[in-house]
């Protein structure tokens, strides 16, 4: 039955293991479903035959390969672009010497759009955005810098919720008279309960200029929304300074501390890399954020050791393990655990004293048992070294040297070993040690451990099994020839 | 059902533009909006009088795609279309050139590479930028840094909020409004949100009940109230289309994006990610097409499908459970191969007359299910739902026994998502959630994708109320030595945003609210559903039920809960003018719109559409979103540097 059982397994796709659960239900289910799993394998089949068959004329919507419906956005983009590129060699298109005056002038005067045009308008008024930074408008429009007595008739006196309704809509208002304090909170104020952060930018911005630090930080501090979009625009401007000092004005040392260690991402250079990382040691940090932190930087500081000494072994040419095993990336940069592979794969055997030993590096992480010896399993199986694979077992053991013991589950190392193509010798004896009966059947017909499934079926006296199994060996061998003794054993009660 | 079927009649009926005819047959018309959208386009478009080539921000082709085709920027002298890139702008006899960009820091930079690498060569053309959906102070000032702001003849914005994704479907397409919120605490886009839905009342109508769950719900509320204050000399005289509005934050549920969706819909997104309305998909399963052109040359492009309900069969098999799929696909191919054996009987002239005259439309009906076909089989083969359905029986016997022995070799496919759905489910039925897990422990070993890793953990913390400090620590180290240490970054942010925190001294509430709210239902029947939880095999996403208590019995029932989750609960009334009261007949649904603030997931979509379909529920939905999000790209817009080299 339990082979019927795995077979059906098999026919619905279930994991091969999934055969254990005793409970008879399931079992009626599997029937009911592999009468409908039939059924349904026969729907689908039917389908592509119709599909299929006459397959006259479907061109009802025009598509390109792609799926793209023939003159949606996207395919016009890459088909205009592509002609463009024929347009270079043929003769161009008659030029078009349009000389329509741009419509935008006939906008409201005051649109900030009007004002940007190459050749400004006489009668200019000052804008907000004049008002954001004075220095770089000259970079393209000095006129538009004008006396105050002349921008005030242009400057009506609107009120605060008056100025930001304007800003709003995008029309042109000046901050500068807002001068006290009072006042610019007034406005900061109504700009944040319109929630519109471009507005909110805006006021900060001019808060920014017109306030000095230690005021504006107070203010925003009993004025969390704005303080966040304070934070956002400085973030998007990249005014690293500024926000580090808001951070710790405002007692957020924490978010400094990784904002500032965010930096290291964008610098490539490794050695700099390291010596930003260490700087950030000093970094108000939480506690666990800095044991982080303080990882990473020892960590990189290694690979850099690692790297020139590996690369000089490598172009030495006398190391047999670089020669046969060319190195294929930098190991610059990669987390913990994939260094450690890379260590059980190229300094394995190395003293506890260097840099590059997996022991060391196992040490001086904290590497948690399981992950240290799934990593040191899969590189040293990944070498072929069944022998290290063995010890890793065996060494775990060193009072009883016969059983092997493992951290993990013996299935979850058989499964290791098979991704690394381990041979069926090898195998073998893991598959042997898995605790379930039905899990160690299951995983010893689908890896060929033939020696394990004949002795399970002998020991629960199966004959019919054995017999099916006899048909799955190769003829001839030594297997078919061990279920041929066992068969022939008068010794052995077989219960069917 | 109905609905659906009438929106496809009419698609194949000759309409103008036969993408949008979809999205009129709906309990709204959409269509109207649609309609608004591009007459504001074409306006603009205008105003750059000459011929004119446009250079896009390629993020923005997918959301236009839903507004306009090539052919309505062709009427508008519109000659080249470029993607936007540094260097210099490839050559085009044209007057103008027209920026379509999101507001952008990085984007204002390749655009001032453009313009500056331009002047020298040509000095006749004139540029303009259109700003989606906004403006920005920050990207004027950054382009007038680069001293380029002078350059342009025309700055402008194109307030596209709400984008008509398909028939009872609206979508901001706004990928960064949940990190904006929860994480910035910028509340731009719920700024956007609000103009949105009052761009939405000038068309529909004053909707006059608005009810919300969440600060940010709250928050949008103010606003359109304080907006409608603002404009109240004009009144709209429009019949209110909506009967209530109910705004709902993402963060009150932060559960139901995490688990894998379990519609056909849902699957496809989550699986191969359906963006803007298509899906890539690999060629392989849809290469064997045309005879006569013979195997040599199998496509290596991805194919590229839309999805919408303008597809009957589509509109039929999208919402249901990926376990009913094959046997409605049967179905379906029954009774197409039936319609076709009809030539036979036709004996006539008429009656040949007649069947030649549907064939275009059995045609249409055969490579459709042709296409779904192909997509169930490459679901299929991933997550091999047959064992799905033996899973649950085996959970109710004994889920230790499954859990201990089923660390399975997770070397197919399927079983990896088979496995990841046992562990989704022990979370959302409260079991083991206090301990390190050994399923994610495994995976995090075998350096499986950090997102799907984030994913689970952040379950387990809700669904927890937060983790043990023992086990987070855990957690946080296994990931920071296995996926690199810069990923500290990313851990504070799921830490800010709530979706993982340490354990505080408050008891676990989730088993509460999932009792009251009906979460976890046993049995959920996935050919016949009668109630929501069938789209993700048991578990109800919560926002959804508390979308149908708020239609019956009324929040009322669920106080304590309601308290439970985070943010307020508010109703807020709309006064209309006299006149404009709906003199409802008998038996006439009433329609809500529910606005998922910060994103929605398909399968809730999946049962909010089930909820409309319920005979007596008397209620149907139309749904508006800022994103259509899944729990991949959710956690992504929320870590720093998705993309690592880790990963």
């Amino acid at each position: 039955l339990d082979q019927k059982w795995t077979s059906w397994c098999s026919v619905l796709q279930l994991p091969a293991n999934f055969a254990q659960p005793e409970a008879s239900s399931v079992k009626e289910k599997g029937t009911k479903k592999q009468v409908k799993l039939k059924e349904s394998r026969q729907a689908v089949n039917n389908i592509r035959r119709l599909v299929e068959e006459d397959d006259d004329e479907d061109d009802v919507e025009r598509v390109s390969w792609s799926g793209e419906p023939v003159g949606s956005i996207s395919w016009s983009v890459k088909e205009t672009a592509a002609s463009s590129q024929r347009a270079d060699r043929e003769p161009a298109f008659p030029k078009i010497s349009t000389d329509t005056p741009s419509i935008s002038r006939s906008q409201s005067g005051y649109s900030l759009s009007s004002l940007f045009k190459g050749k400004p308008k006489v009668g200019n008024f000052q804008t907000f955005s004049d008002a954001l930074t004075d220095s770089s408008v000259r970079l393209y429009a000095p006129e538009l810098r004008k006396p105050k007595s002349e921008y005030k008739d242009y400057v009506s006196d609107w009120s605060p919720e008056e100025t930001v309704q304007r800003l709003q809509q995008g029309k042109a208002v000046s901050l500068e008279r807002f001068r006290t304090l009072q006042d610019k909170l007034l406005l900061l104020d109504h700009a944040i309960a319109a929630h519109d952060g471009n507005v909110i930018t805006a006021v900060l911005i001019y808060l920014k200029r017109t306030l000095c630090k230690e005021v504006l930080f107070r203010e925003l501090e009993s004025r969390q929304t704005a303080l966040r979009h304070f934070i956002h625009y400085l973030s998007e401007t990249q005014n690293q300074r500024l926000l580090l000092e808001l951070h710790r004005a405002l007692g957020r040392a924490e978010d400094a501390a990784l904002l500032q260690y965010k930096e290291h991402l964008s610098i490539t250079d490794e050695n700099k890399r390291r010596d930003f990382l260490k700087n950030c040691l000093s970094l108000p940090f939480s506690a666990e954020d800095l044991a982080h932190v303080q990882d990473h930087y020892t960590l990189l500081e290694r690979q850099i050791i690692i790297e020139v000494t590996d690369r000089q072994a490598e172009r030495g040419g006398k190391v047999e393990i670089f020669q046969k095993f060319p190195r294929k990336a930098l190991i610059l940069n990669m987390p913990l655990i994939t260094t450690l592979y890379y260590c059980c794969f190229y300094h394995y055997a190395e003293s506890e004293g260097t840099f590059s030993s997996p022991l060391n590096i196992r040490q001086t992480f904290k590497i948690s048992e399981k992950q240290y010896f799934v990593t040191a399993l899969a590189a040293r199986a990944k070498l072929k070294a069944w022998l290290d694979v063995d010890a890793l077992f065996a060494s775990r053991n060193w009072l009883g040297f016969t059983r092997k013991k493992s951290p993990l589950s013996f299935q979850r190392v058989v499964d290791i070993l098979q991704k690394n193509s381990a041979p069926t010798h090898v195998l073998q004896d893991y598959v042997a040690l898995v605790d379930d009966g039905e899990l160690r059947l299951t995983l010893a017909q689908k890896h060929k451990c033939h020696d394990i499934v004949i002795s399970t079926y002998r020991d629960m006296k199966d004959r019919q099994l054995l017999l099916g199994y006899r048909g799955k060996v190769v003829r001839g061998s030594a297997e078919e020839r061990k279920i041929d003794d066992l068969l022939s054993n008068p010794q052995i009660r077989w219960k069917n | 059902m109905m609905r659906l079927r009438r929106s496809h009649l009419i698609c194949c009926a000759a309409s103008k533009e036969k993408m949008a005819a979809h999205l009129s047959y709906g309990r709204v018309n959409l269509n109207i909006l649609r309609e608004a959208a591009r007459k504001e386009l074409r306006e603009f478009l205008d105003k750059c009088a000459g011929s004119k080539a446009i250079v896009w921000d390629e993020y923005l082709t997918g959301p236009f795609g839903l507004i306009a085709q090539y052919s309505l920027l062709k009427e508008h002298e519109v000659e080249k279309m470029f993607t936007l890139k540094n260097g210099r702008l490839p050559p085009a006899d044209v007057k103008n050139i027209i920026f379509f960009v999101r507001p952008r820091l990085e984007l204002m930079d390749i655009i001032a590479d453009n313009i500056t690498s331009e002047d020298r060569h040509h000095s006749s053309r004139d540029f303009h930028i259109l700003f989606v959906p906004r403006r920005s102070m920050l990207c004027e000032q950054r382009l007038k840094e680069q001293g380029v702001l002078a350059s342009f003849i025309n700055i402008d914005e194109y307030i596209l909020d709400l984008i008509p994704y398909d028939g009872d479907l609206l979508s901001m397409e706004y990928e960064s409004a949940f990190r904006e919120c929860y994480l910035e605490n910028d509340q731009t886009s719920l700024y956007h949100t609000a103009k949105g839905l009052m761009t939405l009342q000038a068309l529909y109508g004053t909707i006059p009940q608005i009810y919300g769950k969440g600060e940010c719900a709250r928050l949008v509320a103010n606003m359109m109230l304080r907006m409608k204050r603002e404009f109240a000399g004009s009144q709209n005289q429009i019949l209110p289309v909506f009967d209530t509005l109910l705004l709902l934050d993402r963060n009150v549920d932060l559960l139901t994006p995490l688990a894998t969706q379990l519609t056909y819909e849902g699957l496809i997104d989550e699986i191969y990610g359906i963006s803007n309305g298509y899906v890539k998909l690999p060629p392989e399963k849809f290469a064997q097409k045309k005879q006569g052109e013979g195997s040599k040359d199998l496509p290596t492009e991805p194919k590229k499908l839309q999805l919408n309900s303008a597809e009957e069969l589509y509109a039929e098999i999208r919402d249901k459970n990926f376990n009913a799929v094959g046997a409605a696909l049967s179905k379906k191919a029954k009774i197409i191969s039936a319609a076709f054996e009809e030539r036979h009987n036709a004996k006539t002239v008429g009656e040949i007359k007649q069947f030649v005259s549907q064939l275009p439309h059995m045609q249409a009906a055969r490579s459709s299910l042709a296409n779904h076909t192909s997509i169930a089989e490459l679901i299929k083969d991933i997550t091999s739902f047959l064992a799905l359905k033996s899973l649950k029986t085996t959970i109710s016997i004994n889920i230790h026994y499954y859990v201990v022995n089923h660390l399975s070799s997770h070397v197919s496919a399927s079983e990896a998502f088979f496995d990841n759905l046992t562990v989704e489910q022990e979370f959302m039925t409260g079991v083991d959630t206090d301990k390190v897990n050994t399923y994610i422990e495994d995976c995090i070993a075998q350096k499986d994708p950090l997102i799907k890793i984030l994913r689970l953990v952040c379950m387990q913390s809700v669904c927890n109320n937060g983790l043990k400090h023992k086990v987070m620590d855990y957690y946080k180290r296994e990931i920071l030595q296995t996926y690199g240490y810069e990923h500290i970054l990313t851990l504070n942010n799921l830490e800010k945003a709530g979706l993982l925190k340490p354990q505080t001294g408050s008891r676990n509430n989730y088993p509460t609210i999932r009792k009251t709210l009906k979460l976890w239902m046993e049995d959920a029947n996935e050919q016949n559903p009668n109630d929501i939880s069938y789209v993700y095999s048991g578990y109800s996403p919560l926002s959804i039920r508390l979308t149908q208590i708020l239609a019956r019995p009324g929040w009322r029932s669920i106080e304590e809960v309601l308290k439970m989750l985070p943010g307020p609960h508010f109703e807020e009334r709309q006064q209309l003018p006299s006149g404009l009261h709906k003199k409802r007949q008998q038996g006439e649904n009433r329609t809500t719109l529910v606005f998922f603030l910060g994103g929605v997931t398909y399968a809730e979509i999946a049962a909010l559409r089930f909820l409309s379909q319920v005979e007596d529920s008397g209620m149907e939905y139309v749904i508006a979103t800022t994103k259509l999000i899944n729990g991949t790209t959710w956690i992504k817009s929320l870590m720093d540097r998705p993309e690592s080299p880790t990963q």
